[in-house]
C-alpha cells in the first residue's frame, strides 16, 4: 500500500475510531499505536523521497519534496513521542480529577484529528487546501486548548479561535489574492492554486497584487506562527491547555504555518524583486524576537514563558528565512528542528514538573532535582539546550544565523544578540531555583514517562555535535528548493 | 441661454405650480399619515383653508421684535419660491435655472435656514433659541451631507446644474449606479431631516423638549405665519421634486417639447403622490428619536453619502 | 461613457454595494437579533451576485457554491445563531467598547484605505466585476472592525461570518471562485467553527455567567 495514503489514513481512522470508542481501557494504545504507525509510514515515505525525488499523490492535489518529507518526518515523529508522554500524563490529569473520561476520549480523537491536518497541510500541493487544513487545525487545537473547561482554559481557546480565526481569515485573502494573480498567467482552470505549477509561472506572476497577497498571507499565517504583534493568543493557549498540547502546538503547528509562508515565500520571491518578502520577514522577525525576549522575564507561569520561549525562537527562524540563502536557509531549517525536538522535550518535563507540584507558579515550583532527578535534568539540559548552550544542536543553528548575520545584515547583529542575551538571563534566572532547591515531594500515581524528554534532548545533542551526511544533504537540498 | 417664450412661459407655470400644488402636497402627506395610524383624516385641502384663515387674521407682534423678525417670513418664502423654480418638476426649460445650479442651491436652502433660526431667536424667548439652536445643530449636519449626494451625482453626469443632470440622467440607456442607491438612501434621510419630519423632529407636536420647527414659529401669527407655513410646503415639494429629479428623473420634459411637458404634469403628480405615501409610511414606522440621536442619524446620512461617492470613485469610473 | 458595461456587471457592482451597505448596517446595529438578521440578508445578497456570476460565465461550480451559500449563510448559520441568542437568553444590546458613531467613522476610513489598496489591482482584474475586489476587502475591514469593538461573543462570531463573506465575495467576484474543493473545504470549516462556537458559547456562560467577553480578561502578562 502506498505510504503516503497510509500515513494519512491511520490518524484519520483512528481519530474517527477514538471519537466511537475512545473511553475503552484500550485506547491510550491506540492513540501510541497509531501515531507509531503514522511515524512508521512517515520514515518510510521519508526514505522513498530520499531515494527516488519528488512525487505527487491524489492527482496532483498532494506532492512530497524533499523539503516538506523533512517537516513531515519530524512532525510524525513529535507526534509519536508525544502521545508516548500524554498517555501517564492525561491518566494523571484523571486521577487527580481534572479531567473526565468524555474530555479524555475529546482528546484522544482531536489529538488524531490535529496530527491528521498537520501532515495534510505539509504535503498538500494545492494553496487553497493548505489554508483549509490550517483552519481544521485551528479548531482541533480550539478543543484540545479548552479541555479543561475552566475559565481560563475557555477564555485562552475564545482568545485562540478569535485572534487565528482573523489570522486565518487574512490568509484566506491572501490565498485568494494568489489565485487571481495566477489565474492570469495559468487561465481559470483547477491548476492555478497547485504549489507546483505556480512555482513554473513564478515570474509571471503580477508582482503588484504578489506584494498584497503576500503581505495577507504572512500576516495570515504569521498569526498561527506567534509573529507579534498578533502573537497574544500563544501563551493563553500554551498556559492553560493541557501540556501535550502545549508541546505539539510549539513543535509542530508553529512549523506548520512557518512551512506555509515560506512555500509562499517562493512564489513571492519570483515575482517580487529587491528581496521584498525577506525583508518583510526580516523585519517581522525581528519586532517579533526582541518583543518576545523583553516579555519573558515578566513571566510567572513557567507554561507561559516557555510559551514565549517559543515566540522568540520563531522569531529568530522567521528572520533567518528572510535573509535567505543557502546558509541562512540551512540554519533555519536545522534550528525548526532543533526548537521542536527541545521545546517539546522542555513541555514533557514541564508537564511532569507541573503535576508533580500542583502548579504552573515557578515561585511555587522548587527541588526538582530532589522530586526526581530525572525531570530536574531534563528540564535543566532542555533549557541549556533552547538557551543556545554549545554543545546542543540549538548552538549550532544559532551560530550559524548569527555569523551569517554578522555578514551581511550587520545592523541585525547587536539586536539579536541583545534579544538573545535578554531570553538567557530571563529563562536562565528562573529555571535554576526551580531545578535546585528544597521542596516536600509527592507521588503520582502513573510513573511519567521520562524517555520522550530524553530521546529529545539525545536527538539534539547528537545534531550538535555531529549531522549525519545524508540529513546535511537532505538540508541542503531543502535549503536550496527556498532559493 | 437664449431667452424663449415658451422657456418663460414654462418656468412661469413650474412657479405657479409649485405655489399651488405644495399645500396638497402637505394635506396629502398628513391624510395618508392618518390612514396608516388608524385615525380620521383631514380633508385633503386643509393647508389650504389654514392658509386662508391665516392670511384673514391681524399680525400680533411680540414688543421686542425687530424688522428682522417682520422680514424673516417674506426671505424664507422667496427663499423656496426661488428654489423651486430652479429644480425641474416639469420640463428641464428653466430660464432661471443658471442662476443657480445644485451647490448653490444647498446654499438658498441654507439662506431660509439662518434666516428662520434668527427669527426664533429675536424675540428672545427661551423656546425660540432652543429652536433655533438645534435648528442649526441639524443643518450643520445636514448640508455637508446634502452636498456630497449632489456630488456623487455631478461626478457621474460631470455637472452641477440640476437641468443638466435631469437631462443626462433621463435620456441616457438605464444603468445601474450603485453609488446613486447609497445617495438616494442619504438623500432621503436628509430630506427627512431638513422638513422636520418624524425621525428627528415632529411636524404635528409642540412637545418642548423635542420640538425643533415648531419652536421658532411660536411667536409668529397672521400672514407671517402663514407664509413661513407656506414656505415649509414649498420646502417639502423642492425636496420632493430634487429626490424627483436626481434619481427618478424620466419623463420631465425636454426644451421646446410642448406636448412632453403636458405629459409630465400627471407623471409629475402620481410620483409626487407615491413619494408622499412613502413618507408617511416612513414617519409612520418609525418612532421620534431622541434629539440626542439626531446628530448619529444625520452622521449615518453622512456616511452613505460618503461612501455612494467612494463607490462610485471605485466602480464606475473606469469605462 | 458608461453604456459598455454589461448588465450582469451592473448587477454585480450592485449587490456588491449592498453587500458593503448591509456591513455598515451590522457596524451601526444595537440590537443582537437584528445584526443576526442583517447577517443573513448580506449571506443572500451573496447569493445572487454569486448567482449573477454563475450564470454570466456558464461554470458549474459557482451553481454549486451559490447554493451553499444560500443554505449555509441565508439560512443554517443565522438560524444556528437565532437558537443560540434565545436559548442563551443574551441580552437584546451588542455593547461596542467604542461608541457607535466614532465606529463608523473609523469605518469610513478603512474603506477609504481598502479602495485604494485594491484601485491597482482592480485595474489587473479581467473579470466583469473588478471593481468588487476593493468592496470585498473593505467588508472583511469592516467585520474586523466589529469583531474588536464589540463586548458580545455573539457579535464576535457574527462579525467573523461577515469577514468569511467579504472573503467570499472577492473568491467568486474577482476571480470566479476558487476551486471547488477547496471552496468546499472552506464551507466546512466555518460550519464547523460555528458548531464549535455554539458549544463554546455554553461553556462561557456557565463558567462566567455572562457572554460579555469584558469578564474574560484575567489572562494577562504581568
Amino acid at each position: 500500500m502506498d505510504l503516503f495514503i497510509l500515513m494519512l489514513a491511520i490518524p484519520l481512522v483512528s481519530g474517527a475510531l477514538l471519537t466511537v470508542a475512545g473511553e475503552r481501557a484500550w485506547a491510550p494504545n491506540l492513540n501510541v499505536l497509531a501515531s507509531l504507525g503514522t511515524f512508521l509510514a512517515a520514515a518510510g515515505l521519508t526514505v522513498e523521497i530520499v531515494a527516488n525525488g519528488p512525487r505527487f499523490a491524489f492527482g496532483e492535489q498532494f506532492f512530497i519534496d524533499s523539503l516538506n518529507v523533512f517537516f513531515v518526518a519530524l512532525t510524525a515523529f513529535v507526534g509519536l513521542t508525544t502521545s508516548i508522554f500524554s498517555g501517564p500524563y492525561m491518566a494523571n490529569e484523571a486521577a487527580h480529577g481534572r479531567l473526565t473520561k468524555p474530555r479524555l476520549r475529546l482528546y484522544k480523537s482531536m489529538y488524531q484529528f490535529f496530527m491528521f491536518t498537520m501532515l495534510a497541510a505539509l504535503t498538500t500541493n494545492n494553496l487553497g487546501l493548505l489554508w483549509v487544513m490550517m483552519e481544521a487545525a485551528t479548531l482541533t487545537t480550539v478543543l484540545l486548548v479548552s479541555l479543561y473547561r475552566t475559565p481560563a482554559s475557555l477564555e485562552a481557546a475564545w482568545k485562540y479561535f478569535i485572534l487565528c480565526g482573523v489570522g486565518i481569515a487574512q490568509a484566506l485573502f491572501g490565498t485568494i489574492l494568489l489565485y487571481f494573480a495566477a489565474e492570469r498567467v495559468l487561465g481559470h482552470s483547477g491548476t492555478a492554486l497547485l504549489w507546483t505549477h505556480l512555482v513554473e509561472v513564478k515570474g509571471q506572476l503580477e508582482p503588484a497584487i504578489m506584494v498584497l497577497a503576500f503581505i495577507f498571507l504572512l500576516v495570515g499565517y504569521g498569526t498561527k506562527v506567534g509573529l507579534a504583534p498578533l502573537h497574544n493568543w500563544l501563551p493563553d493557549a500554551h498556559a492553560e491547555g493541557p501540556t501535550p498540547v502545549s508541546a505539539v502546538l510549539s513543535g509542530l503547528l508553529l512549523n506548520v504555518a512557518l512551512y506555509a509562508i515560506l512555500r509562499v515565500k517562493v512564489l513571492a520571491d519570483g515575482a517580487i524583486p529587491d528581496n521584498f518578502a525577506g525583508n518583510l520577514m526580516m523585519g517581522f522577525g525581528l519586532f517579533t524576537l526582541l518583543l518576545a525576549a523583553f516579555f519573558l522575564s515578566r513571566q510567572k507561569d513557567v507554561k507561559r514563558m516557555f510559551a514565549y520561549s517559543s515566540i522568540e525562537h520563531m522569531g529568530l527562524i522567521t528572520f533567518a528565512f528572510g535573509m535567505g540563502g543557502a546558509v541562512a536557509n540551512f540554519a533555519g531549517l536545522l534550528h525548526m528542528t532543533m526548537h521542536s525536538l527541545t521545546k517539546s522535550a522542555i513541555f514533557f518535563a514541564v508537564g511532569h514538573a507541573t503535576q508533580k507540584t500542583g502548579t504552573q507558579i515557578m515561585a511555587d515550583i522548587r527541588g526538582l532535582m530532589k522530586i526526581n532527578p530525572l525531570i530536574g535534568w531534563g528540564l535543566m539540559l532542555g533549557t541549556l539546550a533552547i538557551l543556545g548552550m554549545p554543545p546542543f544542536g540549538v548552538f549550532a543553528s544559532e551560530f550559524m544565523i548569527l555569523t551569517h548575520a554578522m555578514k551581511h545584515h550587520a545592523w541585525a547583529t547587536p539586536i539579536l544578540l541583545l534579544a538573545l542575551g535578554v531570553a538567557f538571563a530571563a529563562i536562565f534566572g528562573k529555571v535554576q531555583p526551580m531545578v535546585f532547591g528544597e521542596t516536600e515531594a509527592k507521588r503520582l500515581p502513573h510513573a511519567p514517562a521520562i524517555t520522550p524528554v530524553f530521546v529529545h534532548l539525545g536527538l539534539v545533542l547528537m545534531l550538535g555535535l555531529w549531522i549525519p551526511p545524508y540529513l546535511t544533504r537532505w538540508f541542503h537540498e531543502a535549503a536550496r528548493m527556498l532559493g | 441661454m437664449t431667452f424663449s417664450l415658451s422657456g418663460f412661459l414654462g418656468q412661469l407655470f413650474a412657479i405657479v405650480l409649485a405655489l399651488a400644488l405644495a399645500p396638497l402636497l402637505t394635506g396629502w402627506v398628513n391624510q395618508c399619515r392618518a390612514w396608516l395610524q388608524n385615525r380620521g383624516a383631514p380633508p385633503l385641502l386643509q393647508p389650504y383653508y389654514m392658509l386662508h384663515k391665516l392670511f384673514h387674521k391681524d399680525v400680533v407682534l411680540a414688543h421686542g421684535a425687530s424688522s428682522l423678525f417682520r422680514a424673516a417670513p417674506f426671505v424664507i418664502f422667496g427663499c423656496m419660491v426661488l428654489a423651486c423654480a430652479i429644480i425641474p418638476s416639469l420640463s428641464t426649460d428653466l430660464p432661471f435655472a443658471p442662476a443657480a445650479d445644485a451647490l448653490a442651491l444647498v446654499g438658498v436652502f441654507g439662506l431660509a435656514r439662518v434666516f428662520i433660526a434668527l427669527a426664533g431667536m429675536d424675540i428672545g424667548t427661551s423656546f425660540g433659541t432652543l429652536g433655533g439652536r438645534r435648528e442649526m445643530l441639524v443643518g450643520f449636519l445636514a448640508e455637508p451631507a446634502l452636498l456630497i449626494v449632489i456630488f456623487t451625482v455631478a461626478l457621474i453626469v460631470q455637472s452641477t446644474s440640476v437641468a443638466t443632470i435631469v437631462e443626462t440622467l433621463a435620456h441616457r440607456d438605464f444603468i445601474i449606479y450603485p453609488s446613486l442607491a447609497f445617495a438616494g438612501v442619504a438623500f432621503t434621510m436628509v430630506s427627512l431631516a431638513e422638513n422636520a419630519r418624524v425621525p428627528v423632529d415632529n411636524p404635528a407636536t409642540h412637545l418642548e423638549l423635542t420640538m425643533i420647527h415648531e419652536a421658532m414659529i411660536l411667536e409668529y401669527s397672521g400672514r407671517h405665519l402663514a407664509l413661513i407655513e407656506w414656505a415649509a410646503s414649498l420646502k417639502l415639494y423642492a425636496y420632493s421634486c430634487l429626490g424627483l429629479a436626481l434619481f427618478f428623473p424620466w419623463g420631465i420634459a425636454e426644451r421646446d417639447n410642448f406636448l412632453a411637458l403636458l405629459a409630465a404634469i400627471p407623471l409629475l403628480l402620481l410620483k409626487l403622490g407615491i413619494g408622499g405615501f412613502l413618507l408617511a409610511l416612513i414617519e409612520t414606522i418609525n418612532a421620534k428619536m431622541r434629539i440626542f440621536r439626531a446628530p448619529e442619524f444625520l452622521g449615518t446620512a453622512f456616511l452613505l453619502a460618503v461612501l455612494g461617492m467612494l463607490v462610485k470613485l471605485l466602480l464606475e469610473n473606469r469605462v | 461613457m458608461n453604456a459598455v458595461i454589461p448588465l450582469s456587471a451592473q448587477l454585480i457592482n450592485l449587490f456588491a454595494s449592498v453587500i458593503l451597505l448591509l456591513a455598515f448596517a451590522m457596524l451601526a446595529q444595537r440590537r443582537v437579533l437584528k445584526l443576526i438578521d442583517l447577517f443573513a440578508l448580506q449571506g443572500f445578497t451573496l447569493f445572487l451576485s454569486t448567482l449573477v456570476v454563475a450564470v454570466k460565465t456558464g461554470q458549474s461550480h459557482l451553481y454549486y457554491s451559490a447554493a451553499l451559500t444560500l443554505t449555509l449563510k441565508a439560512f443554517l448559520l443565522p438560524w444556528i445563531l437565532h437558537r443560540l441568542v434565545r436559548r442563551l437568553h443574551v441580552k437584546g444590546e451588542v455593547e461596542p467598547l467604542i461608541n457607535i458613531p466614532t465606529t463608523m467613522l473609523i469605518g469610513i476610513a478603512l474603506v477609504m484605505i481598502s479602495f485604494n489598496v485594491a484601485l491597482p489591482i482592480s485595474e489587473l482584474s479581467s473579470s466583469i466585476a473588478r471593481g468588487t475586489l476593493g468592496i470585498a476587502l473593505a467588508v472583511v475591514m469592516l467585520a474586523f472592525l466589529m469583531m474588536i469593538t464589540r463586548r458580545k461573543a455573539v457579535t464576535q462570531v457574527v462579525g467573523f461570518l461577515s469577514m468569511e463573506n467579504g472573503l467570499f465575495l472577492a473568491a467568486t467576484s474577482a476571480t470566479y471562485g476558487m476551486p471547488m474543493v477547496v471552496e468546499l473545504g472552506i464551507a466546512l470549516d466555518v460550519l464547523v467553527g460555528v458548531i464549535i462556537l455554539g458549544v463554546f458559547f455554553f461553556q462561557i456562560r456557565d463558567q462566567f455567567d455572562s457572554l460579555d467577553i469584558h469578564h474574560m480578561e484575567r489572562l494577562k502578562d504581568n
